[in-house]
């Protein structure tokens, strides 16, 4: 009995060094960063940045331990209200400000957001307009020959309700709580893109980072779905992901997270949770 | 004297750890029941949603403030009864060749893929099944889409069969030799001494069998929720329609929701839950009466 006692705390011990050697080289590579700053960070406003938001803030508080840092998932609107009137230390947007919430906020896009609209590679539809997904999605059209297709019924897939990029379409297009209910639901991107592939009739949408050869991205209003045309804003189903401050009240703790945000790091946590990166 | 009061307190020592052991599984079950039961009644009780409502509704569209799961009830439901209508025929059978019929050799080997079957983890047999099954019942259904009741039931049916078969063996094996020979003697054959003899000597070990079979079917998630479609509305009106089990709302939107919709998936987890224990009191009754007459 003793004897394999011994082996257990011997295996043990060796497994403790090496995590120790692994956790000394891990956090070597990060201490470049700048100064640390404390303080208090409360931001707050679109549902649709949380992940990446709450992403960022945890990453940045590990290496300000003196920061506390939340951020309230309350809509777009409420985050600019906060940061107009002080309440948010910044607030964020996945939409772009009206004229008269601009004051004299700062805005910093540090995201965008795409979808790409799938259907299978068997289908002959190549381009479809916003009114025309709309009614696909809301199930006013429900045949592939009234959109340009073969005579075959519309399986349309959607995202879990909750969903960011569920969300997001529905905006964009227009059909909050209008969607047709026999709808496939399917969670994940991965899994609407596997249902697509498997189904020659299938129309579903996913962040244009997941579509690959499986399945075809069709064109929205005659503008293919990629990052270039994301980034030069002539695909319809993009929307970009801003933080807005006030320059004057702005506290440093606060300027030190966007920079944070914007930096390499921030923006591989971006890329991470799904969203497209300000600069390639 | 000395060495004695060692060794009975050691003893103690011992029983204590055995207890604190078993009451793990104990205390699980009591956490586990507050903590759904507490979140799940909270918006009955604080009336942010009408019970009535929940219970009786057939659409589910949180962002309209729509939270029906009659039409999960039912999904479960017909899910469950396929598959148990498939499933437990299949795996009695099984259990019938492998311990009456097969030579030992393919008996064994018959019994390891059965018991490999059972180690196989369930998201495994939802992406077989969004692979293979939907794709054939895409072939032969009027819908356009292969995710439906049947496509659930084909997995669920084959999920069960390692509870069903193993259980129903052991049961079957355990009906003593002497009735076997007794029927022999009087002038039975082997398949009329199995099914008027064997089978119904171990009904109350194959019924304990089908009951955790139900259990594991309507319990069952992950595969589920690949082949199942997962509509926001409507009661299933054929085979092919697609079904939203009670197991699968849970899980689609838990990692999303907050407040009022948050409260509601412990709800229909407390419907869930309700639903087990009736099934598993009123089988346990079916098993005791029939094993008393």
């Amino acid at each position: 009995m003793s004897k394999s006692f011994k082996n257990v705390l011997v295996a043990l011990l060796v497994g403790a060094t090496v995590m120790t050697f692994a956790g000394c080289s891990s956090s070597g590579s990060t201490t470049k960063t700048a100064a640390k700053v404390s303080g208090e960070i409360n931001g707050g406003g679109s549902t649709s940045v949380q992940k990446i938001i709450d992403a960022a803030g945890s990453e940045f508080t590990a290496l300000n331990p003196d920061v506390k840092f939340t951020y309230s998932g309350t809509g777009s609107s409420d985050g600019i209200k906060g940061a107009t009137a002080g309440t948010y230390s910044f607030g964020c947007s996945s939409r772009d400000l009206k004229a008269e919430e601009k004051g004299n906020l700062t805005e910093l896009v540090f995201a965008y957001d795409g979808i790409a609209l799938i259907v299978n590679p068997a289908n002959k539809v190549t381009n479809l307009t916003k009114a025309q997904l709309t009614s696909i999605f809301t199930g006013a059209v429900t045949n592939w020959s009234e959109v340009g297709g073969a005579d075959a019924p519309i399986v349309v897939v959607s995202r879990e309700d909750g969903s960011g990029t569920r969300t997001a379409i529905e905006e964009l297009l227009g059909f909050s709580g209008k969607l047709k209910a026999d709808a496939t639901v399917k969670e994940g991107n991965g899994n609407v893109q596997t249902t697509i592939a498997g189904n020659a009739n299938a129309i579903g949408y996913v962040s244009l980072t997941f579509v690959d050869k499986t399945v075809t991205a069709v064109n929205v209003d005659g503008v293919k779905a990629s990052v270039d045309n994301v980034l030069n804003k002539s695909y319809a189903l993009s929307r970009p992901f801003l933080a807005i401050y006030d320059k004057t009240k702005a506290d440093p703790a606060t300027l030190a997270f966007l920079d944070f945000l914007m930096s390499a790091d921030g923006q591989k946590i971006v890329t991470d949770e799904g969203g497209i990166t300000v600069t390639k | 004297m000395e060495a004695i009061k060692r060794k009975k307190r050691k003893e103690k020592i011992v029983e204590i750890i055995f207890l604190i052991c078993a009451s793990v599984a104990v205390l699980s079950v009591l956490a586990i029941t507050f903590f759904v039961f507490y979140n799940g009644l909270a918006p009955f009780v604080t009336n942010s949603y009408p019970l009535w409502n929940f219970l009786s509704g057939v659409e589910w569209r949180p962002d309209s403030n729509l939270y029906g799961i009659f039409y999960m009830i039912v999904g479960s439901v017909f899910a469950t009864f396929g598959a148990i209508l498939i499933g437990v025929p299949i795996a009695i059978l099984t259990a019938v060749f492998i311990s009456e019929m097969a030579s030992s050799r393919i008996g064994k080997a018959i019994r390891f893929a059965v018991e490999l079957l059972a180690g196989i983890p369930s998201v495994l047999y939802g992406i077989f099944g969004l692979g293979i099954i939907v794709p054939y019942v895409l072939k032969i259904s009027p819908f356009a889409q292969g995710e439906s009741l049947l496509a659930t039931i084909f997995v669920l049916a084959i999920m069960i069969l390692p509870t069903v078969v193993s259980i129903a063996e052991t049961s079957i094996a355990a009906v003593p030799k002497e009735y076997r020979e007794g029927s022999y003697a009087l002038g039975a054959s082997k398949v009329q001494t199995i099914f008027r003899v064997v089978l119904p000597a171990g009904r109350s070990g194959i019924m304990t069998g089908v009951i955790l079979g139900i259990g594991r079917a309507i319990g069952e998630t992950m595969a589920v929720m690949l082949v199942c479609g997962n509509p926001i509305a409507g009661i299933p009106t054929s085979i092919f329609s697609q079904i939203r089990p009670l197991t699968t709302n849970i899980a689609l939107e838990m990692g999303y929701a907050s407040g009022v919709h948050q409260q509601l998936l412990y709800s229909t987890g407390v419907i869930l839950f309700i639903f087990i224990m009736i099934i598993n009191f009123t089988v346990n009754k079916l098993v005791k009466q029939k094993v008393g007459s």
